[in-house]
């Protein structure tokens, strides 16, 4: 931006005068949940928790894709890395994900051919590059991350290449909400949405919450005093106790969203039923590839034989209840014992977003809470 | 993995844009932003400017936490 930014001191008194008002706004236990894995680390980085009242539980929601990715994804994953032709080309936070029985990182290790890439442009180009080769970029994310995807898939269609697949399950978060709200026991009394999730959809897709649920919800942008904004307005809404849907991300976030961008994923994609990790089948939650762009679709083309015995999770990880808020991470019995960044169990403790990477790296002194 | 950078959009060719983050020149696709112009300001994420960032917005909001600090003073003198 052209502008000037704040100084340090101008954030931190704006910050004491927004932790004022929350304090005053806070007059009953509240739970409200930050539904992004950006999120939960920005609240961590800027300390935001030791501004907020005892009474106010933010507490972290299922917005973490890597997290949320299902073991049997990462085993598909680890299966096609096996075949000699072929190239895997994958963000980089799915490589340590464990599958039941291995990861994409140990395969790369073994040997296969696994690239970590920044864009999915980037696996269109090494497709180009690799022609003997087949290059699967794995298309996991949300709706932020999910019309990055679609676009390659139209570039890859349009210039041809025969040796472009992915392995698609991108997921959409309004479903996993609703999922929360109709009975998985969480209690939450307002959300905070995701910025950048909201940047694509807008904010149609999220007005059930307020009207079928009475639950509000504010769009937040990513810094100390976006958060804390947002928190505001929450319990200004809450107060007020006509629940609607804010935004106090209007500098990103219009009312429409993008349309090209969701034009492009309703173009290339269909809604599906979809498996999250933890969590378990949450109807039309996410996306598969559509018939006409089958042939880029590694499902489709490359088929992989059933095999049985897949495990849904690590014996005691407790990721699922992690994810949808039911628990903190230091109530998992193997949280910061045989569950560390280092030696990751389950997926939320993987991605640097995850919930329990964030509480195990910024949450020191606060576990026992 | 929903995070994105600002930048500013330098130049454009078609569908690719150079964007200046920061100082850091990049190439991004601008398939989801064909409408972006040079001078804009940009969100970037995965390769792709995935919205316009409201120059007028960001300025009220800054304005906005500028107010709250201001009236954090006051407070404290009071």
């Amino acid at each position: 931006m052209p502008t000037r930014k704040l100084t340090v001191d101008e954030i931190r008194r704006a910050a004491e005068h927004l932790a004022r008002d929350i304090e005053r706004l806070v007059r009953r236990p509240l739970r409200l949940m930050e539904v992004c894995g950006t999120h939960t680390v920005a609240i961590f980085r800027s300390g935001i928790r030791e501004l907020l009242p005892p009474e106010l539980e933010l507490v972290s929601g299922p917005g973490c894709p890597v997290c949320v990715t299902p073991a049997e994804y990462i085993d598909q994953a680890v299966r096609y890395s096996r075949q000699p032709d072929v190239l895997i080309a994958s963000f980089g936070d799915m490589l340590r994900v464990p599958g039941s029985f291995s990861s994409l990182l140990a395969e790369k290790a073994a040997g296969a051919d696994v690239r970590v890439v920044y864009s999915p442009l980037d696996a269109v180009q090494l497709a180009g590059e690799y022609p003997g080769k087949t290059v699967i970029f794995l298309a996991v994310g949300f709706e932020t991350t999910a019309p990055a995807a679609a676009a390659a898939i139209v570039t890859a269609e349009r210039a041809g290449l025969p040796n472009f697949l992915t392995l698609s399950a991108p997921k959409l978060v309004p479903p996993a909400l609703k999922h929360l709200l109709d009975g998985s026991g969480t209690q939450v009394d307002g959300f905070l949405l995701p910025g950048h999730v909201c940047a694509v959809t807008g904010l149609e897709p999220f007005g059930f919450l307020a009207v079928e649920y009475g639950v509000p919800a504010v769009v937040a942008g990513f810094e100390g005093l976006d958060i804390l904004q947002a928190i505001r307005a929450l319990l200004e809404n809450l107060a007020a106790g006509s629940p609607e849907i804010g935004n106090q991300y209007g500098r990103v976030v219009r009312a429409a969203g993008n349309p090209e961008a969701c034009h492009i994923l309703e173009e290339v994609y269909e809604p599906v039923d979809s498996r999250w990790r933890g969590i378990g089948d949450i109807p039309v939650s996410g996306l598969k590839v559509r018939e006409s762009y089958r042939r880029l679709d590694a499902a489709a083309v490359r088929p992989l034989p059933a095999i049985a015995g897949t495990k849904a999770a690590a014996d005691g990880c407790r990721c699922g209840q992690v994810l949808q808020g039911l628990i903190r991470p230091a109530q998992c019995p193997l949280f910061g014992r045989q569950c560390t960044p280092e030696r990751p169990v389950g997926a939320c403790m993987v991605s640097g977003e995850g919930t329990c990477a964030a509480w195990y790296k910024y949450g020191a002194g606060r576990w026992q809470q | 993995m929903c995070v994105a950078v600002p930048a500013m959009m330098v130049e454009r060719e078609d569908f690719m844009a150079t964007v200046d983050i920061d100082g850091v020149r990049r190439q991004v696709s601008l398939m989801l932003l064909p409408e972006a112009r040079v001078g804009d300001y940009v969100l970037i994420h995965a390769g792709f400017a995935i919205q316009t960032i409201d120059e007028e917005e960001a300025l009220q909001t800054l304005q906005l936490f500028k107010e709250l600090e201001a009236y954090a003073d006051t407070e404290a003198d009071g």
